[in-house]
């Protein structure tokens, strides 16, 4: 899932401290998994906002609300009866459900109230790793289900460098190193044969570098 | 023995001389005539100096410019590319220029992680990695080829280099390591500095094992130490640097003024004892910002004075 | 025995301080209370297990939102004392009583008074 962190309050209250009322809208999805940005910390943030501009002599009316998901259509237009009633909404989305959101309502600054980082898992409650880039073209099948791309800092296909030290990356000591853990489990599968042909560069055209990405499924159209 | 390019290096190589290489890392400034002293120092005393690509990711006056300039000396340049900074356009645009101004050795490398440097804030790019690279120069210089298909009329002749580490983990995979490289296309390798010469023979041997010794040369990488601090430093902080406790307790026991001795004295015992391990094919000498000190290393093991090639190089 | 703690303090009772959450001690603050304080049990001694150490690093949490909408960490404090400690629980209610006096009244309160608003009654005063 998306994996996303709260944003620093200061850095919400420059955003919204021009607007009298602001809604502070979560999301039931990815976030509320991550603690970033569900019904919960909608709550926390909508509290300290209040806190901060009540101490500070300022009148605001700050509301709270969480939708199903901020990136589909249907849960979003819930809130076209109700949009009206803001100046301002700060979205505690990922990225994706805050763009959407200022895409579906036009006229309405919407500010972002997380940092999104990654798409990743859940290693212990309160602690999030990387494991996916979306590269659009998956490559796991040949490095023991582990991907190189997202967990060697150098995404390098023919690993490990020079700087794998006792398991850990050159980067630091609390990175594993990518291809340790691929080693590892390739040998594990009985499978190192593979590993001294020298991997091509890869096509890079599926990933970021093609530019904005698109699927379209057809069978499941309308 | 054929040689496959122009590169002096690739002809010492060939003949059946030890090598001797060594390298300069060029300024954090337009001063190019710190490279040009420094290669001065040691011209007459090793066959090719690599010029470092911004080494340790901080941003210092490019490989290519440098090299170019000690070529234009009638020196032998070993051109340093590191993945990290560039993609294969870039790459590859930058080794045809290389070529095109008669260099003719490669060191390809991935190169250390932006972090360490003095921009962490950088994007890196690893489009390639220093595999990939060794592909792609081998590609353009033995198929005429660009990565993207394109046939070109005049290729770029490159002998080709890499990196090997012994001393990283995990250590049973380092001789793979070295054998994707080989099937790569590397011919030639430098190794990182050695001072664990238990553990670099081990991986030697294992190296003959595989008969890896006779497809690729390899140059063993000796980095004189200038007293126990440095030591100690590159023991305890530099990932990837084993130094065993007698070099730091063998420099420890000499007073303060003599440790710089005591350095070049363990480096020179280095090259005698390595000169004996079959498949070590030549010294790779990086004295960081320590270059005046390569004359007397190289004529104190016996590695003086450097083959002449009666006028084949170029 | 009958022990004396100052009568300003209000005493909300939760099954176990696992209870308390950021929301609780943000929304005491925001109704007007000048200062919270969470006593949970010994640390160690949690019938829960953790609950008090959970508390613990919410209560901390709330420190550092205080700290950054310029509230004032102090306001808020977490102590572990037992349900046989009567007087060191009056001793600390106390304490932060007198802590919190130097801090002050809440300051949405100073806020309030400064812009000649009603006052609203401080619920946990």
């Amino acid at each position: 899932m998306v994996k996303a962190k709260p944003k620093p309050i200061g850095e919400i209250i420059d955003y919204v401290k021009d607007f009298d009322k602001v809604l502070v809208a979560g999301c039931d999805g990815c976030v509320t998994v991550c603690e970033a940005g569900g019904l919960k910390e909608v709550q926390v943030l909508a509290s300290s906002l209040r806190l901060y501009f009540n101490k500070e002599g300022k009148r605001k009316d700050i509301e709270e609300t969480s939708l199903t998901r901020q990136c589909d259509r249907e849960y979003l237009e819930p809130l076209l009866d109700k949009i009206d009633n803001y100046d301002a909404v700060v979205s505690l989305a990922c990225g994706v459900g805050a763009q959407f959101m200022a895409e579906l309502y036009k006229g309405k600054p919407i500010f972002p109230g997380v940092d999104t980082c990654f798409i990743g898992s859940t290693q212990e409650r309160g602690v999030w790793v990387e494991r996916c880039q979306a590269c659009g073209q998956c490559i796991i099948a040949s490095t023991g289900g582990i991907c190189p791309i997202a967990r060697c800092s150098k995404r390098m296909l023919n690993g490990p460098c020079g700087g794998s030290e006792k398991g850990s990356c050159e980067v630091s000591k609390d990175t594993p190193c990518g291809w340790h853990l691929i080693y590892e489990r390739l040998k594990e599968l009985g499978q190192l044969d593979h590993f001294e042909a020298p991997t091509d560069p890869k096509d890079w055209t599926t990933s970021r570098d093609g530019g904005p990405r698109k699927i379209v499924k057809e069978d499941v159209q309308p | 023995m054929n040689t496959t390019t122009p590169s002096k290096l690739e002809k010492i190589l060939a003949e059946g001389h030890l090598a001797v290489t060594s390298e300069c890392g060029p300024p954090r400034s337009t001063d190019l005539d710190i490279v040009a002293e420094k290669a001065e120092l040691i011209k007459d005393h090793v066959d090719a100096i690599n010029i470092t690509d911004n080494q340790t990711s901080v941003v210092r006056l490019c490989s290519l410019a440098s090299c170019i300039r000690i070529k234009q000396m009638g020196l032998e340049p070993v051109l340093q590319m590191v993945t990290r900074d560039r993609n294969r356009i870039a790459i590859q645009s930058d080794i045809l220029g290389a070529a095109s101004f008669g260099i003719n050795n490669i060191l390809c490398l991935t190169g250390d992680h932006q972090q360490f440097g003095d921009h962490p804030s950088a994007a890196n790019v690893f489009d390639l990695d220093s595999t990939q690279l060794i592909q792609t120069v081998k590609l353009m210089r033995d198929e005429g080829k660009l990565l993207g298909g394109f046939e070109m009329k005049k290729r770029p002749e490159m002998f080709i280099g890499a990196a090997a580490n012994p001393f990283a983990d995990p250590y049973e995979i380092r001789v793979s390591r070295l054998a994707k490289k080989v099937a790569a296309g590397c011919q030639f390798i430098q190794t990182q500095c050695i001072y664990n010469m238990e553990k670099f023979k081990d991986w030697m041997k294992r190296i003959r094992d595989r008969g890896l010794h006779e497809k690729v040369a390899i140059l063993a990488g000796l980095t004189p130490m200038k007293n126990v601090g440095m030591a100690r430093y590159m023991k305890n902080r530099v990932p990837g640097i084993d130094v065993p406790d007698d070099i730091v307790e063998r420099l420890a026991a000499v007073p303060k003024e003599k440790q710089a001795d005591e350095g070049i004295k363990i480096c020179i015992e280095q090259i005698e004892e390595l000169k004996e391990e079959e498949g070590i094919k030549g010294f790779h000498i990086m004295a960081i910002e320590w270059e005046e000190k390569v004359p007397e290393i190289v004529e104190r093991a016996g590695l003086y004075p450097r083959p002449n090639l009666n006028g084949s190089q170029n | 025995m009958r022990l004396d703690y100052p009568p300003n303090v209000k005493i909300i009772k939760v099954p176990c301080t696992g209870r308390v959450d950021v929301i609780h001690i943000l929304r005491a603050l925001e109704d007007g209370a000048d200062g919270v304080m969470v006593a949970g049990c010994m640390e160690g001694d949690c019938h829960y297990q953790s609950g008090n150490l959970r508390a613990r690093k919410r209560v901390t949490y709330v420190q550092h939102i205080l700290d950054q909408i310029g509230f004032g960490a102090e306001r808020v404090a977490m102590y572990n004392l037992s349900a046989g400690m009567g007087v060191r629980f009056a001793e600390i209610a106390r304490e932060i009583t007198e802590k919190v006096k130097e801090l002050g009244p809440n300051p949405i309160r100073r806020a309030q008074e400064a812009s000649g608003e009603s006052t609203k009654e401080a619920v946990h005063g």
